[in-house]
């Protein structure tokens, strides 16, 4: 796999509401995606997960606000886009052509009044202007063969479709344009598990074939271990510790990120014992002094509640890095 | 299709009941409301009035209640609603005819024009909130909260008295012959603007609000998220995804508001004397002419259910939600 960037995340911040009414969600985050990498993004609900997809695509509706931080974008050519700075213009052909999103809602993300031939093919009006309708036609159906739908249901619309339909409508929809980087922020949560693994699969498939990279979210980090290459897991609107899928799984460094190895049960390999995070995850509005995870760490010691521990590499020949006073203890 | 049928059978049953109890409600009525007419009219109806009440009120005796609804039937079907006591011996469906027009004319054009600017104005409230056109809900909401009596009496007071721009009442000059002729129809025009204003003004806070509420709603789901994101052109978002959709809910309003154009119609047409068919409603109650009040109750509730019926059509054509599968 290259290292080459394709979206770089410097302390990246988002607050929702301003003034003392604001809360922080997003704090000093640093995330890089790899061309053609599949990177996993896991924590528990309310880590920030969504946020974090929703502000490097400037989709973030009020009161989320960006408040601090850059995103870029790399071209394949060379070129460096600042997304944080696109007009509204730029933004819309960035929009799909290079990025594209399968949300979280994924059950509600058709719109109920149209086909889905219309919701598939307005995206080429938008974004291929010299193409013909009956071209736009034939790519819709070509999309829909991509993800083992057949092309009559062009003609349906999304209350006639099944779950898994719907969802694998989604994604073909998010390759229409064949974009260069594709998040999917829980795609197949509301799904169950054969469904689940079955469009995973296809995904997985996809990406060989058109070779894309991938934002996945869940907080399902058994998925992760097998899907992805690099896993980030955030914690209290932080990424507490990033490292390759095959590192964290043989040995997380954070507790938090233990913790949700055992919160899980695997797919492969040796079973281990579920022991799941004692506590909750914390408010935002709450936010625990030091290390956030602190309240809940069965190895916490003394600066933890004091100091926030930053994202470092605790072994410089390793690109894991890690947020947790553990590997390093303070001076 | 199989849905239209069924909508149809139960618009078809729901009318017969209606033209049922329109037949049976004046059976009803206690004592002998022919005995009492005839005695005010001391003799001035003649013998063809008396019979027409007479099966108006089932006091034909030689016939049977079946007989009596079949007859009823029939001339309904004929278009035969009796005759007028006050427009003797003026059929009721002439009467009807003649007034129905304007009501039409005048309710039905002012509904369509604040359900149109109303509508549209919501959308754009509800797509940029905070732009200038939210300092219009506070002024059109006070001015629809003002009882359409007192507006309309402030519009005549104003505009047809204090500065006599627009005529005060009536639906045309009275000197000129209804005709389809430029005078003719220039004059109803300039006697519609003043009840036409104020009825538009009443009527457009409820589409503006409502169909502004729907917008913000709308505007939070997933699929108009995913339209943003898909780098859509903002009017394809605003109106393809989310005015679409929150529209759906002001369509079945405006049929049913349809329904009440010629109920509704009776506070405009008493203060600005407008000739529609609620003036004469009022008329008809007034003189105790039951055969104009049951005609004009029965247009009332046939065009009810024909706006219902029209409104689960619209419904159904922009909702695919609600057609059944084939
Ligand atoms: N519109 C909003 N207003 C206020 N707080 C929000 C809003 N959306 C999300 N949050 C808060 O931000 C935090 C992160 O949410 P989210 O990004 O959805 O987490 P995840 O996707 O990891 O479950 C949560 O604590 C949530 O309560
Ligand atoms: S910094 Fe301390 S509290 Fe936080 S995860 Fe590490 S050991 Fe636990
Ligand atoms: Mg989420």
């Amino acid at each position: 796999m290259s290292a080459e960037p394709i979206l770089t995340i410097r302390g990246l911040n988002v607050d929702y509401g301003t003034g003392t009414s604001g809360v922080r969600a997003l704090r000093d985050i640093d995330l890089t995606l790899h061309r053609g990498e599949v990177l996993g993004l896991a924590g528990e609900s309310g880590s920030g997960k969504s946020t974090l997809a929703y502000a490097v695509t400037r989709l973030l509706s009020p009161p989320g606000v960006i408040t601090g931080g850059d995103v870029h974008y790399h071209r394949p050519g060379g070129e460096t886009l600042d997304i944080l700075a696109l007009s509204a213009d730029e933004l819309r052909a960035f929009r799909w052509q290079e990025l594209s999103i399968v949300f979280q809602g994924a059950m509600n993300s058709l719109n109920p009044v149209h086909t889905v031939h219309s919701q598939l093919t307005d995206v080429l009006v938008a974004h291929r202007p010299g193409m013909r309708a009956a071209e736009r036609t034939e790519r819709a159906k070509e999309l829909l063969n991509l993800v083992g739908i057949s092309a009559d249901r062009l003609a349906a619309y999304p209350h006639q479709l099944s779950g898994g339909m719907r969802q694998r409508v989604m994604i073909a929809m998010a390759l229409a344009l064949e974009p260069e980087i594709v998040i999917m922020d829980e795609p197949t949560t509301a799904l169950d598990v054969v469904m689940q693994r079955q469009i995973l699969r296809k995904l997985v498939e996809l990406r060989e074939q058109l070779s894309f990279s991938v934002v996945f979210i869940t907080h399902d980090i058994s998925l992760l271990i097998e899907f992805s290459d690099r896993i980030a897991i955030m914690y209290g609107g932080r990424i507490v510790e990033q490292a390759g899928a095959a590192d964290i799984y043989r040995d997380p460094r954070h507790p938090y990120s233990e913790g949700l190895l055992h919160s899980f049960p695997a797919l492969h390999g040796p079973r281990r014992e579920l022991t799941g995070i004692p506590g909750s995850p914390p408010h935002l509005s709450a936010m625990p002094t030091g290390c956030a995870f602190h309240p809940r760490c069965g190895k916490a010691f003394e600066p933890c509640a004091g100091r926030i521990p930053v994202l470092t590499r605790p072994d410089a020949a390793q690109e894991r890095e890690v947020a947790c006073w553990l590997p390093a203890p303070p001076a | 299709m199989k849905y239209v049928l069924q909508r149809l059978a139960f618009y078809a049953v729901t009318a017969w009941a209606a033209i049922t109890i329109n037949f049976l409600i004046p059976r009803l009525m206690p004592g002998d409301p022919v005995e009492a007419l005839m005695s005010r009219y001391q003799g001035q109806l003649d013998t063809s009035a008396i019979a027409s009440l007479k099966a108006l009120f089932g006091l034909d005796e030689n016939k049977s209640l079946w007989a009596q609804y079949t007859d009823y039937w029939s001339h309904l079907l004929d278009g035969d609603l009796g005759l007028s006591f006050t427009f003797f011996p003026t059929p009721v469906g002439e009467v009807i005819s003649q007034a129905l027009p304007w009501t039409l004319a005048l309710v039905g054009i002012t509904t369509l024009i604040s359900f149109l600017l109303g509508t549209g104005i919501g959308v754009y409230s509800g797509w940029r909130r905070g732009s200038w056109l939210d300092g219009l809900l506070p002024v059109t909401t006070f001015i629809s909260s003002v009882p359409y009596f007192w507006l309309g009496l402030i519009a005549i007071s104003v505009f047809a008295v204090k500065w006599p721009l627009f005529p005060f009442e009536g639906g045309y000059d009275n000197s000129l012959v209804p005709a389809f002729d430029w005078p003719f129809i220039s004059s109803a025009l300039y006697h519609g603007v003043l009840p036409g204003v104020t009825i538009v003004l009443s009527a457009i806070a409820g589409w503006i609000l409502g169909m502004r509420n729907m917008m913000v709603t709308v505007s939070s789901e997933d699929y108009v998220m995913v339209a943003q994101a898909k780098g859509l052109s903002e009017r394809r978002v605003m109106f393809a995804y989310a005015a679409r959709n929150a529209v759906l809910p002001s369509i079945s309003a405006f049929a049913l508001s349809l329904g009440f154009i010629v109920s509704g119609t009776l506070l405009v047409e008493m203060v600005f004397n407008y000739p529609g068919i609620g003036f004469q409603l009022l008329q008809a109650v007034g003189a105790k002419d039951y055969p104009l009040m049951q005609g004009v109750f029965l247009v009332i509730t046939l065009s009810v259910l024909a706006a219902n019926l029209l409104a689960d059509m619209a419904y159904a054509f922009l909702d695919p939600r609600t057609r059944k599968e084939a």
